[in-house]
């Protein structure tokens, strides 16, 4: 009999995705044919049983192409790849959330899958009716809740808060609670994703150990992560997935090596073209172990590192301007006018390497641009959306709201200094 | 209770032959979803579960007094109007709470589609279990309404289990169908209110349906609340209110029909529910 647990066969998901052409219309007769025009497309699209979808052209996005692979029972693998690599694609596609387009996988054994910690979770119920409500979501029966229900809580440390509801928790809290309880699920294989993005440093270790503890006891486990530290220290063999399909597969060390490698060659490859004095020609935001990453944890340094051929103009400066989601500037740092730092005027390759303070920045997609001025302030290489990142969670005070960026109250979260001190008089009568 | 050697397929377009073990094997996230939604219902209310109390009681006066004082609609036979229309009142609250919500509870659980499998007809038919103990409430006053007035249900009550089940899958087939619609087009979030509001009045909750001239009753029949709803009443006040047969027997194939076009729907959907949401 074969040990494999899950074959993965010529695997593909497609989305059809719309783009609105044209941006504006300032024309209210351009703009009302427009409209009648997108009903129209729209209600013949629901008399043939299509999906509705927003925008004037479609197009065929495949986020999974062609994926080929098999796991044996007990293997510890885990899929790296950049943002939009198609690695939750897999991995929803896996735990039957989504439906392959194409392709065929087969898996033996009961499974469960951990996409977020808390799915779930309601705000009203207390930590105790969470457990009960969450552990059903992922699949486990009452009775295995309540014979864990010890080991859950003991985990967690929220024992004190146990018939709080869970919108009075703070992140930290509700966050390990809801791990907890994913903790303990007992399947013979796992798919987990990025849930260790969450949480301060000592909770992901705790999750980390746990992890481990998990891998140990014999499961299946496939573990999506940016966290490549991790990655390398709980799986062994590791798949590379690039813009939907696979282009490594092996010892996890090596997956690393070639996801990091194409972080950077990436960006080399992608060719940002030169100024007249100077050129970027790669670019990276690192982590704490100064591996490129495409994740910031709110609050922490900025780490860049920006590699610029020089001439031997004098006084070449570097810019940097960070964006949000929506592309609307957030802040700029000039090395020439806020540090008065520039470039060496010989011909070479500099590599810069700076860190720019702490931000609590709302959760969502950000960007750097970057770019070269010459003397005057005159701009040379100019390269829009240089680095792109994003912020997985963000709460700097605690509360479980996870500030985002869609809110629309900014993408900051401004910090209290201390606490707030409040003197409260009376109202005068009349 | 699971198989390890159990073989799980995964491809375009396959019927899922597992799928209604996997309904049996998730039982318990039924009964957690209802339980969640009835629990998180009155939290930060006044008055807590009297909400479930006052709702029925304060419909039914309102209707007794419209159709029945000023209206001055016919009872039948010696009935009260209050009960003649509180037994109208539960069914029709029964199947339109359920239309209602289990219509957006696949949207409204978006959250959970798109993070964890489970056989996605759990959420709307959560929501039945939720309808069903409000139902229970609404019961209790019925049955004071009924001692107030002196009415005594004879062996007729006996059957009113079945027609509860009846006035379940009524609501439950466009309902079912309402959910994966919405989940494709959320314009049907805007009907389903509209139809429901509709509905009231064109199915026989405030006056009895033998006002109905008979050479319409059968057409009239093809609105399956009018069996159900007729039903209850038969169920409720016995010997007074005798079923029209051929216009129960419409309306239950016109709910058959619904039923199997709502499972059929939603299963073919459900698929592809978290690519959609």
């Amino acid at each position: 009999m074969s040990d494999t647990v899950i074959r993965a066969d010529k695997l593909g998901k497609s989305f059809i995705i719309g783009h609105n052409k044209f941006e504006h219309s300032a024309i209210l007769g351009e703009a009302l044919i427009r409209r009648a025009r997108s009903i129209l497309r729209k209600g013949g699209d629901m008399f043939r049983g299509r999906a509705v979808i927003e925008g004037d052209e479609l197009e065929e996005f495949w986020a999974l192409r062609d994926v080929d692979f098999e796991i044996k029972r007990g293997e510890l693998v885990s899929i790296i790849g950049r943002n939009g690599a198609g690695k939750t694609t897999l991995l929803k596609i896996l735990s039957r959330i989504l439906e392959p387009t194409m392709g065929r996988v087969e898996i033996d054994g009961r499974v469960a899958s951990l996409l977020e910690v808390g799915t779930g979770f309601h705000p009203e119920l207390t930590g105790r009716e969470n457990v009960f409500l969450n552990g059903a979501i992922l699949g486990m029966t009452r009775r295995e809740v309540q014979s864990k229900f010890d080991q859950i809580v003991d985990f967690s440390g929220v024992e004190k808060f146990l018939d709080t509801p869970v919108k009075r928790y703070s992140v930290g809290m509700y966050a390990r609670l809801a791990f907890a309880v994913a903790a303990h699920l007992e399947t013979d294989i796992l798919f987990v994703d990025e849930v260790l993005a969450v949480g301060d440093s000592e909770f992901q270790k705790r999750c980390l150990d746990r992890m481990s503890e998990v891998a140990n006891a014999g499961r299946t486990v496939l573990f999506v992560s940016h966290n490549l530290a991790a990655v390398t220290a709980l799986t062994r063999r590791g798949i590379v997935l690039k813009e939907g399909r696979l282009i490594f597969d092996g010892p996890v060390e090596a997956a690393v090596a070639q996801y990091s490698a194409s972080l950077s060659k990436g960006k080399v490859g992608r060719d940002w073209g030169r100024g007249r004095h100077s050129a970027i020609v790669a670019a990276d935001l690192l982590d704490a172990h100064g591996t490129p990453t495409d994740i910031y944890e709110p609050g922490t340094l900025f780490q860049l590192r920006v590699e610029i051929e020089t001439t031997d103009t004098l006084g070449v400066a570097v810019e940097v301007q960070l964006r949000d989601a929506n592309n609307l500037p957030v802040g700029y740092y000039s090395s020439g006018i806020f540090s008065g730092m520039t470039l060496p005027a010989k011909p070479g390759r500099q590599t810069c390497t700076f860190s720019l303070r702490p931000l609590f920045l709302a959760s969502g997609s950000y960007s750097f641009d970057l770019g070269t001025v010459s003397i005057a302030s005159i701009a040379d290489h100019h390269v829009p959306n240089a680095i792109t990142f994003r912020v997985a969670a963000c709460n700097p005070g605690g509360g479980t709201i996870d500030f985002h960026q869609d809110y629309g109250e900014g993408v900051i979260a401004l910090q209290l200094d201390g606490s707030m001190s409040i003197d409260s008089k009376p109202l005068a009568a009349g | 209770m699971n198989n390890p050697s159990e073989r799980l397929i995964l491809e375009a377009g396959r019927a899922d032959r597992q799928y209604w073990l996997d309904l049996w094997r998730y039982r318990e996230l039924f009964f957690i979803l209802a339980w969640r939604d009835v629990a998180i219902r009155y939290k930060q209310t006044v008055i807590g579960l009297a909400w479930a109390f006052v709702r029925p009681f304060m419909t039914m006066v309102v209707f007794t007094v419209v159709f029945g004082k000023i209206a001055r609609l016919p009872t039948e036979g010696t009935a009260p109007y209050a009960v003649l229309v509180f037994a109208g009142l539960l069914p029709w609250t029964l199947a339109s709470s359920i239309l209602n919500d289990a219509s957006g509870s696949v949207t409204g659980n978006g959250q959970l589609v798109s993070k964890v499998y489970f056989p996605r007809l759990i959420i709307p038919l959560a929501t039945v279990l939720v309808g069903l103990i409000d139902f229970g409430v609404s019961l209790i006053i019925l049955a004071g309404v009924m001692a107030w007035y002196g009415v005594m249900p004879d062996w007729h009550i006996l059957l009113l289990p079945a027609f509860v089940l009846l006035a379940v899958l009524v609501a439950i087939g466009p309902a079912l169908w309402a959910a994966a619609m919405i989940v494709k087009y959320r314009d049907f979030r805007f009907v389903i209110p509209f139809a429901v509001q509709v509905g009231l009045y064109v199915s026989p909750v405030g006056f009895s349906a033998k006002i109905v001239p008979s050479e319409w009753l059968l057409l009239y029949s093809l609105n399956p609340m009018v069996g159900v709803i007729d039903g209850f009443r038969w169920a409720i006040l016995g010997g007074e209110s005798p079923l029209y047969l051929p216009g129960f027997a419409l309306s239950l194939l016109v709910t058959a029909g619904m039923l199997w076009l709502g499972i059929h729907t939603f299963r073919s959907t459900e698929r592809r529910f978290a690519d959609l949401i």
